[in-house]
Formats: structure tokens, sequence, C-alpha cells
């Protein structure tokens, strides 16, 4: 493992946070902080994971799609962000890619994901 | 004005801050800095240090180098620099400095050997436009175009941007903020961008265009003076305990003079009164 590695690694144990294994295609919740003035709430953001890049690492980030009043809005996240107060998977879904590019072209049935019912946990991680 | 530091370029990370920021940084490493010699104001008629850092095979560093290495008694360094220096901010030869030199929040200049690109035309090197795609143009779309005027002047000016070399060539970067310091391994973490490649040296002062804060150490963040500061810490730390220690002693011979006198009050108590008063005691 070299410097960077090390350091990296350093900050993640120290940032102590809980990720849930997700994926791409699976729907989940993520708690943001927002600050309004003095005072910060938790806002929360659900929607499909449609892609996650870089990894488990410091820079990995996932972006998360959802319909808004009729309008699709997506926002990437970085994975390790200190304003992110949690993240839940709502529903685990099966896909066949890694990265969901084809949802922003489609509406309504067609951009629906199968449920995955045998999901497995990883060995070793918590769900 | 004090020394600067030679590092090594060793890549990018983030930070997360705990205000929700984050920053990005690049690491520098401190290896082995050490000074290699002096240059006088009597004897070269300037001041400044010489610094080395890393570490060389000795057979692979030239005689002369090696000898002069010998004379200051510190082992071959891969890389050399000089940093000029007020006189009164000489450092001994063979000192070795740390990453605690910089400080959090401060602001430095950083100097490097950027990345070669080789020879690149006008639209890389010298963020031209081209030409256009359509319109005509054939054959010539990332041309630099026109370079002058007609027969008068009749040949194009010195200095023309042209395609040519690019890269590979020493850069400074200006007032990049020190983010972190970490001393027991010499990271110096710098937000934003340094020039050259991973594994390169580069060389930090204190940033020439931001006035010299108060609290830099001077002459320099040396391993000695830490060590000499840890030494006493310890020394007081040292001599605190054998004081606590003694104070408990002297506390307990008092207890226990105190516990003599009481029994042998008691005793005389006993002789003179009824017995079971003096058995509590």
């Amino acid at each position: 493992m070299n410097l960077i590695e090390q350091i990296e690694a350093e900050q993640i144990a120290e940032l102590g946070k809980k990720i849930p294994d997700f994926k791409a295609g699976d729907t989940i919740r993520v708690g943001y902080k927002v600050t309004e003035g003095s005072r910060t709430r938790v806002q929360n953001f659900e929607g499909v994971c449609i892609s996650r890049k870089g990894g488990d690492g410091i820079a990995g980030t996932f972006t998360v799609r959802k319909i808004s009043f009729g309008e699709g809005v997506e926002r990437a996240f970085p994975l390790h962000s200190t304003n992110i107060d949690n993240i839940t998977v709502v529903r685990r879904g099966k896909v066949r890619r890694a990265k969901l590019y084809y949802l922003r072209s489609r509406r309504g049935k067609s951009a629906r994901i199968a449920e995955q019912t045998n999901y497995k946990p990883k060995p070793g991680a918590e769900a | 004005m004090r020394s600067g530091v030679i590092a090594k370029k060793l890549g990018m990370t983030r930070l997360f801050m705990e205000d929700g920021r984050q920053v990005p940084v690049t690491v520098l490493q401190l290896d082995n800095l050490q000074v290699v010699a002096q240059r006088t104001a009597d004897k070269d008629g300037y001041s400044a240090v010489q610094l080395g850092a890393g570490t060389a095979k000795a057979k692979r560093v030239s005689k002369a180098m090696r000898g002069h290495f010998a004379t200051a008694s510190v082992a071959p360094k891969r890389k050399i620099a000089e940093f000029r220096v007020a006189p009164e901010n000489l450092i001994g030869i063979g000192e070795e400095i740390t990453a605690d030199h910089y400080f959090e929040g401060q602001f430095v200049d950083v100097c490097g050997t950027s990345i070669g690109k080789g020879f690149a035309g006008a639209m890389k090197r010298h963020n031209f436009r081209g030409l256009e795609a359509t319109h005509g143009v054939s054959i010539s779309h990332r041309s630099h175009g026109s370079t002058g005027q007609c027969q008068d002047p009749g040949r194009v000016f010195k200095g023309k941007k042209m395609a040519g070399h690019m890269g590979a060539a020493r850069v400074t970067t200006q007032n990049l903020q020190v983010v972190k310091t970490d001393a027991e391994r010499g990271l110096i973490m710098v937000k934003g961008a340094v020039p050259g490649s991973k594994g390169g040296w580069v060389t930090i002062k204190d940033a020439v265009k931001k006035p010299t804060p108060d609290n830099v150490i001077l002459p320099a963040a040396l391993k000695s003076a830490a060590e000499e500061a840890k030494r006493a810490a310890e020394e007081a730390a040292a001599q605190a305990a054998a004081e606590e220690e003694a104070a408990r002693e002297a506390a307990l011979a008092e207890e226990q003079a105190a516990i003599e006198a009481a029994e042998a009050e008691a005793e005389e108590s006993t002789d003179d009164n009824a017995p079971e008063g003096g058995e509590d005691k």
C-alpha cells in the first residue's frame, strides 16, 4: 500500500461512516445535511441509484435519479461526504448494467426496474 | 527571509472537512531533508542554505558530490537545492527540517518541473482557437493562422506564439494554502495542484505575495529542536512525577507519624482510663 492509499484508508476509518451495500438499480434514500443560516436539518433524496463511480475509495461517488413533479432530477453524492447523514436501501433492483444512463430517455412503464428477490448480502458486509 | 524545503510529490487526494467541505489536496513528502552546506556573505557574497533530500546510492553519486556530502557528514542525497535566507536564519549543517516548518492555513509557493508535452501545436500550447471547421478550410483546422503583416515589416516578429516544445519547464504555483501537516511522516498537504508528476521533486517556500505570518518558525522547524523539546518535556514530566512521588511519600510518612502519635496517645489513654476506649483506634 503506498502512502496515498494509506492516507485515504486512514481518513475513511476516521470518518467512520456506515455505508450500506448498494449498487446501480437499487432504490436508496440519502439523508443530506442542509444548512439554512445557522440551523442544519436533514433533507431526504430518494431515487434510483443509476451509477457508482470510484469504488469504495475516498473519491467514490454515486448518482441518484428521481422523477420530481414530472421532471427527472439527478444528484451525484460523494460516498464519504461529511454532509451525508445516512444512506438507506429502500429496494433492491435487478439490472444488467453497471450504469443505468438509459433510464434518462425512458418514462413511466419502461423506466421500471424489477425487484431482486434473492438478494444475498456480501460475505462480511452488513446489509 | 527563512529557508524553504524540498519535497517529493506523492500524488493527489481529497480531504473531507467537518463542515461538509471537501478539499482537493496534493500530498508532498519531506524525505530526509538535511542542510548540506551554507553560503555566507563573507565567503560567497550572499547567504543561503543548501538542502538535500531523498537518499541516493553512494556508488551512483559522483566522486565530487560524494566529497561534498562527506564534508557535511550527511548521507548522499538525491536532490539538492539552495534557498536564500537572511544571515540570522542560517541553519547548521546536518540539521534535519521537519514538516512542522509550515502551519495549517499558511500560504506557500510551490515550484517544480511541469509534465512534458513534447512538440505541441498552437491550440494546445497557447490556447489558440484554430481555424473554422467548414467555410472552405481544408487540412489546416488546427493551424495557428496568420503570423504577421505584409511586405512591411516583411518578417515575423520575435516571440510570436507558435507551435513548439511544451512543458518540462520550471513552473511556480503561487499562493497555495497548507491544509494539513504531519511531522511524523513528513507530510505537507497543500490545497490544489502542484506542477510536475508523481514522484517529482518540488520546492516549497513561504508565499512571496502574502505578508509573512508572525508565527512562522525561525530559522526552521528542526528535528533536533523537536527532540530537544521532547526530551525537556519528558524531563519535566519525570521531575513532576518524582516530586509527586516525594510528596506522596512525605504525606504517607506524615500519616504514619500521625497514626503512631494517635496510637501512643491511645495507649496512654488506655493506661489512664477504661480499656474499651483504646481498642477502636
